[in-house]
């Protein structure tokens, strides 16, 4: 009797101990959530400002107004800079898609000689930091005539020459489909490219999606090659290079409030896409972390 | 660990296979890296080896070959022709003939520039009514981007040319065997098939060569000069210097002073210093709040989820440079904490070296954990169950079977992530750039470099308002051979970069 009590009792202090743990967790998680969504917060008050455009000692607006969005899309290029990111982005979801795509199967489904050595020769040219070949890529776009004022068909071009190293995640992807399938249709007398687009396609929808998600968001985030390529050209801007102009000194104590309605603008509907297509995203990146 | 024999190792039970995988592979990882080091020169001497044999081939084919083969070698396609390949012979003569054109109009007269890099930028004449008439002449940068253009056709022509050869002496072989060789509408529909590869990767191949093969290969040469802000074409030339600039960069330049190499040696510091903690904290830190979010009886697992993956949605620059706002000097923090009465003095969160260093690996958590949370929790779930049931068992703690399954199996799965992640924040850009600018700055260094530059964002600096070229390369080239070597080591020492077909 005595015995059992004992294990009753140790038994409800490891239910005890597991509640304070879990009560422990909750507290932590919850206040981590507070910290990942104040600056989200803070982004939405500031947009709704109707007093001030510069940066202000509190946090919530002594008057809501729409006041910021009507500057922003009257007063501004900031349009511009929307249809431009968002033609890039466009365009760069189909053409990175393909291209991405045809190298992975090529390199996942294939055997030919010089292949081990192609991978190699890109794992290679990967590590040179990206900028790099950006400054030379500038120069012969300008001789070509894409920067600047044409600065759109350059970008356009240039995310998507370069977007063929990116295969790892796909090739991931292709290298689980059984093997067995393809040469089951082989043998059936289909050729490479018919196993290609009715056999290896339609069992890749996980992974052409992810592929479109990351094509179509990636320009709205890029900075670096944006600014080297519209340099100089405000009408050619994107969305990051011409918001990020409005948080300089000279423009931030007038455009404070109108870079956060343009950011807000922004983030709203490229957020709705990511997050509608989330589970997309997690199994492309675990997929890709865990396959190297 | 030690080595078991094979039949007791067969024996085990799956998970406990595993396990003692995993310990074999930490054992056995100084032997590895001694391999490592063997390698290299066998891998040298097998591709001076490679070299000769295919100089051997070529010379072979021609004392085999017949008439048409040998006239092949001068001109391209000609055996093809008298071999029924039309098609083949078409494509391969037009290639020559285009090639020709291009380096007696074009090709040759760059070439030759490229040891000089011009001579003359700018030429002055008098017209006839009297007036100084300027014109550009020599423009150095259009010297050197189209003789590596010139350099690159060159290569890729005398490539066309092996594969024409070969194609003869394969052609050759089959009709002294009695068997027709293929005919070009095979060659066309093989492309769809066996040679599917071939359509599949041209274009791609085609981009990646000519928008970064061909622009890295420039920017190496342009370490080599001169090229800055006192050479800019079309007004000034620029010229080869030889090793100027990177004796500029790892020592002294011409008037002795050692301020470029101290700049440098202090950013590689801190991009080294940077990319480690960065990524150990986001990889511990988003691991354990994985660890958090998965464990038995929590719930609202899906919202502390869909919070956190928020930040990866929005766009960066619209996160950062608003937390960059938040933390300034007159940013809503220092404003909030004061009235709060916290503080009285403002404190420079981004703008004190020491404090904005520590502030930009903090607010990178608050970019990368939600990665980790992610990319954790699909590793974390696929530990196979029974490990920490048996664990249980035997008694073990909960720290216990962290160190002992958890963490082992994590840094086993995820070595090759760890690796990529760690070369990604070498070229961080945007945490660096979007949240300081690379601020403050500081007169000890050069180049306009701050304090929590990078060597990326350093880079993006001397380019974007230096005009420096030249110490740009530099620096681009010693980046990738930073990231080379790091990568180098741990490729080979890591496991699960071997087993590529193990899903097949």
């Amino acid at each position: 009797m005595s015995a059992n009590a004992d294990t009753k009792k140790k038994f409800r202090s490891k239910s005890r101990k597991e509640r304070t743990t879990r009560i422990l967790i909750y507290i932590f998680l919850t206040l981590l959530c507070l910290i990942w969504l104040i600056p989200f917060f803070y982004l939405v008050f500031q947009a709704f400002r109707g007093e001030s455009r510069s940066m202000v000692t509190y946090v919530f607006p002594k008057e809501w107004s729409l006041e910021n969005f009507r500057i922003l899309f009257k007063e501004t290029n900031f349009l511009n800079w929307y249809f431009n990111t968002l033609i890039v982005a466009l365009f760069n979801a189909v053409l990175q898609t393909v291209i991405v795509l045809s190298v992975a199967y090529a390199l996942s489904r294939m055997r030919f000689k010089g292949r081990k050595l192609l991978m190699n020769l890109m794992l290679i040219l990967g590590m040179f930091p990206g900028f790099l070949s950006m400054i030379a890529t500038y120069f012969i776009l300008k001789l070509i005539g894409l920067t600047s004022e044409n600065a759109i068909p350059g970008l356009i071009l240039v995310y998507a020459a370069s977007s063929g190293m990116g295969y790892y995640i796909a090739k991931g992807f292709f290298d689980t489909i059984p093997k067995s399938l393809d040469e089951a249709a082989r043998i059936d007398g289909a050729t490479r490219s018919r196993v290609f687009f009715r056999i290896i396609m339609p069992m890749s929808k996980p992974i052409i999606i992810y592929t479109i998600m990351m094509a179509f968001i990636a320009p709205w985030g890029d900075f670096m090659y944006a600014s080297l390529i519209t340099f100089g050209h405000e009408e050619a801007y994107n969305v990051a290079v011409g918001l990020y102009k409005w948080l300089d000194k000279e423009h931030i104590n007038s455009y404070f409030t109108v870079f956060c309605a343009g950011g807000l603008f922004v983030s709203v509907p490229v957020t709705a896409l990511f997050m509608a297509l989330q589970r997309y995203y997690v199994e492309g990146v675990t997929g890709g972390a865990v396959k190297g | 660990m030690k080595q078991m024999a094979e039949l007791d190792y067969l024996g085990l039970p799956p998970f406990k296979r595993r396990l003692h995988d995993i310990g074999r592979f930490f054992v056995s990882l100084p032997g590895r890296l001694l391999d490592l080091l063997k390698k290299i020169p066998l891998g040298l001497k097998k591709v001076l080896f490679g070299i000769g044999g295919f100089f051997a081939n070529i010379g072979r084919i021609f004392k085999e070959g017949d008439l048409k083969t040998r006239v092949s070698f001068v001109i391209m396609g000609f055996g093809q022709f008298f071999r029924r390949q039309i098609g083949r012979g078409i494509i391969f003569l037009l290639m020559e003939a285009v090639f020709i054109y291009y380096m007696a109009g074009f090709g040759l007269h760059y070439l030759a520039d490229m040891t000089t890099l011009g001579t003359e930028a700018v030429t002055k004449t008098v017209n006839k009514y009297g007036l100084e008439v300027v014109a550009y002449k020599d423009n150095s940068l259009k010297i050197l981007l189209y003789g590596v253009l010139t350099i690159f056709i060159i290569v890729g022509f005398i490539w066309t040319w092996v594969i024409n050869i070969k194609q003869n002496a394969l052609a050759q072989k089959l009709i002294a065997e009695g068997i027709k060789p293929k005919s070009f509408k095979h060659d066309i529909k093989s492309l769809g098939d066996e040679q599917y590869y071939k359509t599949l990767l041209s274009v791609p191949l085609l981009g990646i060569v000519i928008f970064t093969v061909i622009p890295i290969f420039f920017m190496i040469l342009i370490a080599f000069t001169n090229y800055d802000y006192s050479h800019l074409p079309p007004e000034k030339l620029f010229g080869w210097v030889e090793f100027e600039n990177f004796r500029t960069m790892l020592a002294t330049d011409i008037s002795g002073s050692s301020k470029f190499a101290f700049t440098f040696r202090e950013i590689l510091i801190w991009t080294m210093i940077w990319a480690l903690v960065a990524t150990f904290s986001n990889y511990f830190l988003g691991m354990f709040i994985a660890i958090c979010i998965n464990k038995k009886g929590i719930k609202f697992k899906k919202v502390f989820r869909t919070v956190l993956v928020m930040t990866i949605a929005v766009p960066q620059f619209v996160s950062l440079l608003l937390v960059s706002k938040m933390f300034a000097d007159e940013g809503i923090v220092n404003s909030l904490l004061q009235k709060l009465s916290v503080i009285t003095e403002k404190i420079g969160f981004l703008s004190t070296p020491e404090l904005a260093k520590i502030m930009v690996l903090v607010i990178n958590l608050w970019v990368g954990i939600p990665y980790l949370m992610l990319i954790t929790t699909g590793v974390l779930m696929n530990i196979p169950a029974d490990l920490y049931e048996s664990a249980k068992i035997d008694g073990a703690s909960g720290i216990k079977q962290f160190t002992k399954i958890t963490l082992p199996y994590m840094l086993f799965v995820t070595g090759p992530y760890l690796l990529t992640s760690f070369t990604a924040n070498i070229n961080n850009f945007n945490v660096i750039y979007l949240l300081t600018g690379g601020a403050p700055k500081t007169m000890a260094y050069e180049g306009g470099a701050g304090q929590t530059d990078l060597l990326i964002t350093w880079l993006y600096t001397l380019t974007m308002q230096n005009n420096d070229y030249k110490m740009a390369a530099v620096i681009g080239i010693l980046v990738f051979l930073v990231v080379a070597v790091i990568s180098l080591i741990v490729y080979n020492l890591s496991p699960s970069m071997k087993n590529e077909e193990d899903f097949q």
